[in-house]
């Protein structure tokens, strides 16, 4: 959770967390770029069930990504699914990946990983390049 | 009812806490209004920004001050 109301960008990652391989690689990804700072992942199957913070939160998120292992993409349609289009969204069957067939393991997990560090940035950087924002319009405590 | 704000104390979080009091009394609605500042128990509902508004368990906003009207809504249709 982000420490206070004003001080981070909200960027939350969503896996789909399947039962193949794919959902299995989703899931490892999405913990792997969290730990590594780029957003703060939450539960999908929360959403799913409509848990009102949940939900709550990721219609307040600034950016809400999803990691699907298939081109099913259920992490994003169960974000559709409350009104919430996902900033991004990735499926990891067009990125290289065989459902059913692609190992999962540390290097193939590091491989995606990397890719979809290309495209995001890590969490902290935008916070700095939003300090200006902050401290204009900011009252809401002395983070 | 039971009106809980969900925060670790800073003033947007006191700020909510003031409009949830001034929405209760202008309804005179029957609400026991408590602050929630534990981030477990933040983090048990959910609720991955504050502050945040829960009437009866239910989560009604996060991440902003919500308005008065909002709040007399929101108390309204648990009445």
């Amino acid at each position: 959770m982000n420490k206070c109301c004003c001080n981070a960008k909200l960027k939350l990652i969503y896996s789909c967390s399947g039962a193949a391989n794919t959902g299995e690689m989703a899931d490892q990804i999405s913990r792997k770029l969290a730990k590594e700072g780029y957003g703060n992942m939450t539960c999908l199957a929360s959403v799913g069930a409509h848990i009102s913070g949940f939900v709550e939160s990721a219609k307040r998120a600034d950016e809400n990504i999803t990691i699907d292992g298939c081109s099913v993409a259920c992490a994003k349609k169960i974000l559709e699914h409350i009104g919430v289009t996902p900033t991004k969204s990735y499926a990891l069957t067009e990125m290289g990946v065989e459902k059913g067939k692609t190992p999962s393991n540390e290097e193939i997990i590091s491989k995606i990983s990397n890719k979809i560090k290309k495209d995001l940035p890590l969490k902290a950087d935008q916070e700095n390049n939003a300090e200006g924002d902050k401290n204009s319009g900011c009252s809401c405590c002395s983070c | 009812m039971k009106i809980e704000i969900l925060g670790t104390g800073c003033p947007k979080c006191k700020k909510l806490h003031e409009l949830a009091e001034e929405a209760v009394k202008e309804l005179g609605a029957s609400a026991e209004i408590t602050k929630v500042t534990d981030i477990n128990k933040i983090i048990d509902y959910g609720v991955m920004v504050t502050p945040a508004l829960v009437i009866d368990g239910e989560v009604k906003v996060a991440g902003k001050i919500s308005s008065k009207e909002e709040i007399i809504k929101w108390i309204e249709e648990k009445k």
